[in-house]
């Protein structure tokens, strides 16, 4: 296991630089196949870059090793993603992305379960990726592993009660090396997430809950790697970070419209979409 | 038979460190050796049975073997999804018991009655679902579950019901089912709880001069078939019996495969309970004789049947 990377000092810079080349192929594969929730996608771009880059101990030639620290997309809508990234990081040759939604590919909308290496669970049905989560902690308490489990999850996601379910099962059984990342970018698929079911105070509610809540700006690569390493913390809780994120992040045509939770960008979009994220 | 699960669990559990105990906040007292020989492999999840199945699928998949413990209607409609997406989908050796079959706790009312659980689960991709008969059977189907890689559901009685055989049937296993009394003429296939009414039917047809075979039919999915096939092939008369609704479960299981194999019946009965919420306040005998599922109601209607 590459033990390094847990106590590195983040890289903002290169982290960042990660998260726009993750924009720009998610941005791509969603023209390519005209899929939806790119901008659900697009809003957790540097989570998910701060954590692979930037926390996760995995290695790719052994995806299954016991030790492994384990992240699970629990908004599964999210799948692009975490595709691009699980490429990157060569769990899968690029090429393959190029598969996305297309018939009899394995990149389906949502993670699907044992078809990709380091996919840990697959996920789309909401509030699923927490007590799975939970469960993998336990066993490694059980099997005395110190792994970390890392379960990201939309503030949509929050409505489900399983969420909350879990939330009260890690904090009783003292997970302190489970951490949920919200997503926070105030939206779910057709309102503002706050007049949907009422979230705030989201990270009062974590709280409660039993867990040791921050929150962040969920754009801030570098805080949330940081934030993410520490985990655990020394509370003897398990870690909210709630991360405010603006939905369609780093395209200004798409940021903060719900549009953009179905619809997919044209072709001159994606040229649109790429000189702004400075990558032509 | 709950307690020859917590018995035989505690066995499993001390020869196998894989083995993790998760309840649904019930089971008083009924784990105190399992929790006591490995108190961190045993969990009160609590009265959250979404999350307790999502657990149990994040142990599997990271090599240990968990059971899920609850009443009937709420380790299964409950988390259905969870099961159907977290254990199933993913193919997980997650082993689920459900305590009170079909009208075990017909006292506590529809809340806690079970009569829909087969037909949900034996739906589901990768689920095995296993009724056993009594006791024995809940030992041998607990110990054959722990040498699968499948999710698996075993839907137990309660406790007390009588017990059929005198040990763990030697050639048990999964999918094949167990002739309990040889007979001629008829062929009841009992599966689950309802053995004990089967061979008081059985003994009643007897008194008539009707010759009858008791199977105890405990697994529904994946079904023996080749029990099956003898079966129609044999006698003149064959009834299903379950306590469960005869939309879904085993008595359609078998319906479907009687269809599907152009299998030229002579006559075949199911008994199961009606499609409805059975309100009125009573125990478990009473619930069946309400709902014509007694050995002795059995057996008149099987009479009827053969003219």
């Amino acid at each position: 296991m590459n033990v390094a990377v847990r106590d590195a000092p983040p890289d903002a810079r290169a982290l960042k630089e990660q998260a726009a080349q993750l924009r720009g192929k998610i941005i791509e594969m969603s023209h390519a196949a005209q899929a939806a929730h790119l901008a659900s996608s697009l809003s957790c771009c540097d989570i998910v870059a701060a954590i692979y880059w930037g926390v996760l101990n995995i290695d790719p030639r052994k995806p299954k090793d016991e030790l492994r620290d384990r992240f699970i997309l629990s908004k599964g809508h999210a799948a692009a993603a975490l595709y691009a990234a699980l490429a990157f990081k060569g769990f899968f040759p690029i090429a393959e992305l190029d598969t996305y939604c297309k018939d009899g590919g394995k990149l389906a909308e949502h993670p699907p379960a044992n078809l990709l290496p380091g996919i840990e669970a697959a996920t789309g049905s909401l509030g699923h990726g927490l007590p799975i989560g939970c469960g993998m902690a336990l066993s490694g308490r059980i099997k005395g592993q110190t792994f970390r489990v890392y379960a990201l999850l939309s503030d949509g996601e929050n409505n489900e009660g399983s969420v909350w379910e879990a939330a009260m099962f890690a904090a009783a059984q003292k997970l302190e090396n489970v951490c949920v990342i919200v997503d926070y970018n105030k939206w779910q698929a057709t309102a503002r997430s706050n007049e949907t079911l009422m979230l705030a105070p989201l990270a009062d509610k974590w709280r409660a809950f039993g867990w040791d809540s921050v929150e962040t700006d969920g754009h801030d690569v570098g805080r949330l790697a940081v934030l993410m390493q520490n985990v655990p913390n020394g509370s003897g809780k398990p870690v909210a970070i709630i991360a405010h994120t603006i939905k369609g992040k780093g395209v200004s045509f798409m940021e903060d419209d719900n549009n953009w939770h179905y619809r997919a960008p044209t072709a001159d979009e994606v040229v649109e979409a790429h000189k702004e994220l400075g990558l032509i | 038979m709950r307690n020859a699960f917590a018995d035989e669990l505690t066995k499993l559990g001390n020869a196998d460190a894989r083995v993790v105990m998760l309840s649904g906040d019930i089971g008083n007292r009924l784990f105190d050796k399992f929790k006591t020989a490995h108190p961190s492999r045993f969990l009160n999840c609590g009265v959250a049975e979404q999350n307790m199945m999502g657990v149990a699928a994040g142990m599997a998949m990271s090599g240990l073997r968990p059971v899920a413990y609850t009443i009937t209607p709420f380790i299964t409609s409950r988390c259905l999804e969870q099961i159907r997406t977290d254990a199933c989908y993913h193919e997980l050796p997650v082993t689920i018991v459900a305590v009170g079959a079909g009208l075990s706790y017909a006292g506590l009312g529809p809340t806690h009655h079970a009569c829909e659980d087969v037909a949900f689960l034996r739906a589901i991709p990768n689920m095995v679902v296993v009724c056993p008969g009594d006791a024995w059977e809940v030992r041998g189907t607990l110990r054959a579950a722990f040498k699968q890689d499948k999710p698996i559901y075993i839907r137990m009685g309660k406790k007390g019901e009588p017990v059929i055989h005198k040990e763990v049937p030697p050639d048990f296993a999964i999918g094949k089912a167990i002739t309990v009394q040889d007979g001629e003429d008829v062929c009841l296939l009992s599966s689950g709880n309802m053995l004990p009414e089967a061979i008081e039917a059985a003994h009643r047809l007897k008194e008539k001069r009707v010759s009858a075979c008791v199977v105890s039919f405990h697994t529904v999915k994946p079904l023996d078939e080749l029990c099956l096939a003898e079966a129609f092939g044999m006698f003149k008369l064959v009834a299903t019996i379950e306590e469960h609704t005869l939309l879904g479960g085993f008595g359609s299981a078998v319906a479907e495969w009687v269809v599907d194999k152009a299998v030229k019946t002579e006559a075949f009965l199911r008994f199961g309970t009606p499609d409805l919420f059975f309100k009125k306040s009573g125990e478990q005998e009473y619930a069946r004789e309400e709902l014509g599922l007694t050995g002795h109601q059995i057996a008149d209607r099987v009479l009827k049947a053969l003219g």
